[in-house]
């Protein structure tokens, strides 16, 4: 088991880095979406089967799509390979760079101080999510329906100020 | 150490008999759609034809395979395989008998939808590395037809799960065992097949492809067997929605007892085969902005409503 996950968290740490460094922003999304898998195989080894199972619906299946459907339509090119290069360059990421490098080692020092305690997993069936979500937290998953519905009527709106009927057939439909 | 034996023999034997379905239906599809079109069909080589599948086959292998050179290389390469190592994954989950299945996840259902998602990357990185008009709408269309009917092809498949209780397939069918779920969820059984129609684009919802508006769509500068990839990917992709729709509302392995129970999961899921490409011959395809209306102001009311209604309908039974 542990193999395994070390084998997954080193995939999700190289494709994100991938990510930051790629300089087409397909290709990166392309590692974003490696990266996410990544994810949810260590989500399903800590026991999450259900949460794992989302991370690939919904964040590398539909989330990572729409990001790909809008890089698509703005036909980057070459430009936008050189732009990024000169917005990637060493002064640009060296201090942030150091400045994390110190937190992270900061991380790693407290994670090894700490008493070593082995993680009991319990794995935790979609059914006992459900009873949650539904139960105790009934309100949050109430309020994120309300804000997705705001979300939904928001899209309408806006959408339906653009009508502009630039062939004669769909005119006479529409009347 | 035999149970370990076993467990590779079925993954090898559903892997050679996936592959060999899906060239097979080559031929089925040519020789089908000939007979309900009143023509003849694929008849020369060998006993009705057969050997065209063989013809075809190594027509692919032996084309030239080609890479555009104003394509984006990687990206365009990755794209065939990514449609056929998800199809082939879903297939992991699907009980094909009582002995005969690879996982029982517990997400199972979950996972399907997750793996039929990942195969719309297929469709976007080949019309889009293709780095040409026609490919690059066929990609456009086949993302929002996917992204689209993906949404209540999940919710047309929480009817089934509310009545078994469960996201595993096993448990889904063997809760079957009084009557089938397309009884008690016949609005969830059509949605899910028109969107599962949608998720292989096969006509009438080819939208992406539409040979006869762009060229052949998202596939248009794949050739050899990069083309075949994809070619099998649909194939694959129909023998995955028939063999989910059987053992979703069809009750998969069940049936009277003088065939094996897989052999009653092979004739149900042909069934839906031949009813797919029964559809290819006899349906025109829609506008692309009917099929976006279709999908969003016909079937997701009415998915939300099943939804509803099962779901009351649970609770009214169950109240104490």
């Amino acid at each position: 088991m542990n193999v395994f996950f070390y084998i997954a968290a080193a995939v999700a740490i190289i494709s994100t880095l991938m990510v930051i460094t790629r300089k087409h922003p397909v290709h990166a999304l392309l590692y974003l979406i490696v990266s996410f898998m990544a994810v949810a195989i260590i989500f399903f080894q800590l026991g999450a089967p259900f949460v794992a199972a989302l991370e690939i619906v919904l964040y590398a299946g539909a989330i990572v799509v729409l990001f790909i459907f809008v890089v698509m339509m703005l036909n980057l090119g070459r430009e936008t390979s050189l732009q990024e290069k000169t917005w990637l360059n060493l002064a640009t990421w060296l201090l942030p760079g150091v400045l994390g490098a110190i937190l992270l080692i900061e991380l790693i020092y407290l994670i090894s101080t700490q008493p070593n305690e082995t993680l009991t997993i319990a794995e935790i069936e979609p059914k006992a999510v459900a009873l949650s979500l539904f139960g105790p937290y009934v309100i949050g998953v109430e309020l994120s329906a309300m804000l997705l519905m705001a979300g939904v009527i928001g899209a309408a709106h806006i959408g339906r100020r653009t009508i502009k009927h630039y062939h004669r057939f769909l005119q006479e439909e529409t009347k | 150490m035999s149970e370990t034996l076993n467990y590779w023999l079925v993954i090898v034997g559903i892997l050679f008999v996936l592959l060999n379905i899906a060239a097979f239906l080559i031929w089925v599809e040519r020789r089908m759609l000939a007979l309900w079109q009143d023509r003849l069909g694929p008849n020369r080589a060998g006993p009705f034809g057969l050997l065209i599948i063989l013809a075809d086959t190594l027509k692919l292998f032996f084309k030239e395979d080609w890479i555009p050179p104003f394509a984006d290389r990687h990206v365009f390469v990755i794209a065939p395989a990514v449609i056929v190592i998800s199809v082939l994954l879903s297939f992991a989950i699907i009980p094909f008998a009582p002995a005969i299945q690879i996982v029982d996840l517990n997400i199972g259902l979950l996972f399907f939808l997750g793996m039929s998602s990942l195969g719309v990357y297929s469709i976007v990185l080949g019309g889009w590395a293709s780095n040409n008009k026609y490919s690059l709408l066929g990609a456009l269309r086949g993302a929002s037809q996917m992204i689209s009917y993906e949404v209540f092809m999940g919710l047309s498949l929480m009817g089934v799960v509310m009545l078994s209780g469960s996201f595993s397939l096993r448990t889904i069918v063997e809760a079957q065992k009084d009557y089938w779920f397309v009884l008690l969820q016949p609005v969830g059984f059509v949605i899910f097949f028109i969107a599962g129609i949608a998720e292989t684009h096969r006509l009438p919802f080819d939208i992406p492809e539409a040979e006869s508006e762009l060229v052949a769509g998202f596939h248009s500068e794949y050739s050899g067997m990069k083309f075949g990839m994809f070619f099998i990917g649909e194939y694959l992709g129909i023998t995955l929605i028939s063999s989910i729709t059987v053992a979703l509302f069809f009750g998969g392995w069940l049936g009277p007892a003088f065939l094996p129970p897989l052999a009653w999961f092979a004739i149900k899921t042909a069934g839906f085969i031949l009813f797919f490409i029964l559809l290819r011959a006899s349906l025109p395809r829609p506008r692309y902005d009917q099929l976006m209306e279709y999908g969003w102001k016909i079937l997701l009311p009415l998915t939300l409503l099943n939804l509803l209604v099962t779901g009351g309908i649970i609770l009214f039974l169950n109240q104490p």
